[in-house]
């Protein structure tokens, strides 16, 4: 998030919410926006689905799914005809903005409403609003981003924020919420492929040089492979040898039986974690896990927020995972002799220039750090882009409609959609007892509509077959959804939503199209 | 800048921002009146009127949390006519309570029990018809014993202000008032999202966390602030530990993002810490079964394993993928070992956010 949560409550005039369902997915948030509104923020929810908050929207632009890139640059195409934008912002902020003026220009009203779904009234009426409130905040999360076109999606808000100069300012900004409760972390951590923590990239030799010498060997300047290509690579039988801490890719992500295949291709699998989980089952040595509640450390929030984990019992393992993996290192003769947790920040602070500033010490007495935090004695930082671009200028780009991968055809009539639900967070929350015993199987959402052609009430199974897979659930009938479209969430094994879920990965990121395939629906 | 006025609070010379209550211009000074109704996170309501203060000039005692400051006000927050208040207000909220502090699990912690003693109420004058309402336990989070329920109204508050559920509000008059559902159905039946703001906002033992009954009482229990484990907001609170075991989550008003509200699975699911299924031993894989074993032959036969396919395959034949659940440290120590020790970039996590 380019700005803290607390903009909600203090600063914004308009909340701009698409593709996400914050009062299930990021409940505080959404419960805050909720407070917002009633206080008289104005709220418009761009989702194909009657999501909770729509109940305290001004404005509902219920589009079809896929179709985002086509609703933003048809707001867009509104605000420049109608000398909305901000010249100033744009002029001394940006470049390549003639580009963007040029792609947008074919978005006119009419034609994003026959894309969409969207009134060319509701249109004309967000457009303006967007862009003559000065405080409006844009937040999106799994909807914009899990796509075909999900970095492309991300890029048209920031267009959106650029060209109203809705960026670098208090209740004005692009917020990405970040699903689990450290993604946020464990990106800024380099725990991805083409950077060493803080973002620095591998390839830059002065960057790696530095790790060279810190660390006492020599590195690799070669990009890494990203998850799905890893997966691809384990097929070829090029990667032959996996650790996998704390995640169910099989539960997961998308088109699980593609990544079981990859797992029992490996030739040896070491899954750490805290349940015999279906990635697990492929390993060949599991470690036993610690919980939150056993290990001493930091998460990183959405707003870039550190905080502290205190270890509050014992590891019921018998040791905290960092010593675990402390002793991967020993083994493997790299000798490591860190104490505790606070000593592994303090080595990665000392080579992450952007989090510099922020120790154990600090966040004991300041509660919590925003990095950018380059020194002991800077503040933190609550919003990103005052004044200037981690980039300096900022950089339109512009994009063109991109129709998701797969689409309802006469085979697989309906369209599958994929969320969260309130009470699961991905893989811990069934084996919550308290939790599990109230919302303990998967009640995916049909429109009336549909419900009746199929014959199936409330409570009734019927089984998802896409070209990937199947999976069997029960329906809840209610027209929370469109018809012709099944939304189902993915926390529950009974119910192996990404079975189902498509193959199409955006270019870029990798991510998995989750919120679109194609299925088709029979009764059991 | 804020307009500041002068009053008189307790003899000393005070100054307050506009518009601030006696409540907040004491707070301010350093002085706490007493109150059950009022919190700072919740709109005004000035129901129980256990703040009272006496203010020169006014025959009646007003509620100090309701009442704005005015220049030259003069504030006695505990003249005697304000102790016999209290103490009279006291009196008749126990008239119909079931003073079951022995066995109460909100002892130690109800602000009804503090102000009681610290004015030595201890039984009623005026004691009379008791409720006999049924203790609801319908749902795995929340015991709801309305018996103890004061009317001071912070559920029903936080329920609208706070989340935004909508879920409470009040029923029937006089001595039949409920604070409750719609309906008067019980939690499970209603519309409860089971964010628990209401128990965390309860004074007294109405409302309390069902995983710490019988588990403890309220000043053995240690508190560990922590950060939550389940979404990308960043929510703090407690965890409560008795005897080295956690036995439910307490909200912690210091939490920078979120005050005192969770959502259901922050203060609710934590338990799985203590499923069953939790592998506590590391396992080894023969002929296709998994056999415990210890961590050092766990470790050297990962050792072996990862020396010889990286010897016969290179460094890019190993990938590991890091967790976006897990902690910073733990995701800096998987990336480093992946590049130092095993020679590669490929690291990622689980970006399915
Ligand atoms: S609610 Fe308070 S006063 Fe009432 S029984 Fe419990 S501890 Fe005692
Ligand atoms: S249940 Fe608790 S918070 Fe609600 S009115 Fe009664 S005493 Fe107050
Ligand atoms: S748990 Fe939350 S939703 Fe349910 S009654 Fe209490 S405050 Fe309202
Ligand atoms: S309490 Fe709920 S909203 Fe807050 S971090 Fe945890 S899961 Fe997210
Ligand atoms: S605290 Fe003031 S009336 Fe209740």
């Amino acid at each position: 998030m380019t700005n803290p949560i607390s903009d909600i409550d203090n600063e914004v005039e308009l909340m701009f919410l698409i593709g996400t369902n914050p009062t299930e997915a990021h409940p505080i948030i959404g419960y805050k926006m909720r407070q917002a509104a009633r206080r008289g923020a104005k709220l418009v929810v761009c989702d194909p689905r009657h999501i909770d908050l729509v109940d305290e929207a001004d404005y509902w632009l219920r589009l079809k799914p896929g179709t985002d890139i086509p609703l933003l640059n048809g707001l867009m195409h509104i605000i420049i005809k109608e000398g909305l934008e901000d010249k100033k912002f744009i002029e001394e902020r940006t470049e390549n903005y003639e580009e963007l003026k040029a792609i947008v220009e074919t978005y006119t009203p009419d034609r994003v409403s026959e894309l969409t779904g969207i009134s060319v009234d509701d249109l004309y009426a967000v457009a303006r609003l967007y862009a003559t409130t000065d405080k409006a905040m844009i937040f999106y999360t799994l909807g914009i981003t899990e796509h075909i076109c999900g970095t492309r999606n991300v890029m048209s808000c920031a267009n959106l924020a650029m060209l109203t100069g809705h960026l670098g300012r208090p209740g004005a900004g692009v917020c990405p919420q970040r699903g689990q409760n450290n993604v946020q972390g464990a990106c800024d951590m380099g725990a991805l492929p083409n950077v060493y923590a803080g973002y620095q990239a591998v390839g830059v030799d002065a960057v790696r040089e530095k790790h060279e010498k810190a660390w006492g060997v020599s590195l690799p300047s070669k990009v890494g492979l990203k998850i799905p290509e890893m997966f691809a690579a384990a097929h070829e039988g090029k990667v032959k040898a996996m650790y996998i801490l704390g995640e169910n890719p099989v539960l997961t992500d998308p088109d699980a039986n593609h990544i079981r295949g990859a797992l029992e291709k490996l030739e040896f699998l070491v899954v750490h974690e805290l349940f015999l989980s279906e990635t697990a089952a492929y390993a060949d040595v599991i470690l036993p896990a610690a919980s939150f509640a056993e290990c001493d450390g930091t998460f990183t929030n959405t707003e870039r927020r550190v905080q502290r984990v205190r270890k509050a019992i014992e590891p019921i393992p018998g040791q905290a995972n960092w010593q675990t993996i402390c002793q991967m290192f020993n083994v493997m003769g790299y000798p490591v002799s860190y104490n505790s947790p606070k000593e592994i920040w303090d080595e990665m602070a000392s080579l992450t220039p952007s989090m510099a500033g922020i120790n154990y010490e600090r966040i004991e007495k300041e509660n919590s750090l925003q990095w950018p935090c380059p020194s002991l004695d800077h503040p933190g930082t609550p919003v990103l882009h005052v004044g200037k671009f981690t980039r300096g200028l900022g950089l339109f780009q512009p994009s063109e409609h991109i129709p998701p991968g797969e689409m309802p055809d006469d085979e697989y009539p309906f369209l599958l959609s994929t969320g969260r639900i309130l009470q699961h967070y991905n893989v811990t929350t069934p084996y919550s007892k308290g939790i599990s015993s109230i919302w303990d199987k998967e009640m995916s959402e049909l429109n009336p509509v549909d419900a009746e052609k199929l014959g199936v009430v409330t409570g009734d199974q019927v089984k998802v077959t896409s070209r990937r897979g199947e999976a069997i659930t029960q329906i809840k009938v209610t027209d929370r959804v469109l018809p012709g479209v099944i939304w189902m969430s993915f926390h529950y094994t009974a119910t192996p939503t990404n079975a189902l879920t498509s193959h199409h990965l955006d270019p870029i990121t990798g991510t998995g199209e989750y919120k679109v395939c194609a299925v088709k629906l029979e009764k059991v | 800048m804020v307009d500041l006025v002068k009053l008189i609070i307790n003899g000393k010379e005070v100054e307050a921002p506009v518009g601030s209550t006696i409540l907040q211009a004491a707070e301010m000074a350093g002085v706490e009146i007493p109150r059950l109704c009022y919190d700072k996170d919740l709109s005004p309501l000035g129901a129980c009127r256990l703040c009272v203060v006496e203010v020169k000039g006014n025959r009646l005692l007003p509620a100090a949390c309701v009442t704005p400051v005015y220049q030259g006000m003069e504030v006695d927050t505990d003249s005697p006519a304000v102790v016999e208040a209290r103490k009279t207000i006291l009196e008749l909220l126990i008239a119909n309570h079931p003073l079951d502090c022995l066995t109460c699990e909100k002892a130690g912690a109800c602000k009804l029990q503090d102000y009681c003693y610290r004015y030595g109420v201890k039984e009623s004058p005026f004691a009379g018809e008791k409720h006999d309402y049924a203790i609801d336990d319908s749902n795995p989070f929340i015991v709801r014993d309305l018996n103890k329920c004061i009317l001071c109204g912070a559920c029903v508050r936080a329920c609208e202000e706070l989340t935004g559920a909508d879920n409470l509000s009040y029923l029937n008059r006089g001595f039949h008032r409920k604070a409750t559902t719609a309906g008067d159905v019980d939690y499970i039946d209603s519309d409860c999202v089971f964010c628990g703001q209401c128990v965390a906002v309860c004074p007294t033992g109405a409302l309390t966390e069902k995983s710490m009954v019988g588990q403890g009482r309220r000043w053995d229990i240690e508190r560990v602030r922590t950060t939550c484990p389940f979404c990308g907001t960043g929510c703090n609170f407690d965890l409560a530990v008795k005897d080295g075991k956690v036995i439910g989550v307490l909200s912690n008003p210091d939490a920078p993002v979120n005050q005192r509200s969770l959502c259901v699975k922050g203060r609710f699911g934590w338990d799985f810490i203590y499923n069953e299924n939790r592998l506590t031993t590391p396992l080894i894989k023969k002929n296709g079964q998994f056999e415990p074993a210890s961590w050092d032959e766990a470790f050297s036969l990962i050792a072996e394993r990862f020396k010889e396919i990286k010897e016969k395959y290179g460094p890019d034949s190993f990938a590991a993928l890091s967790s976006a659940r897990c902690t910073n440290e733990e995701n800096f120590l998987v990336s480093k070992f992946s590049r130092a020790v095993m020679g590669t970039n490929n690291v990622d996590h689980c970006a399915r956010t």
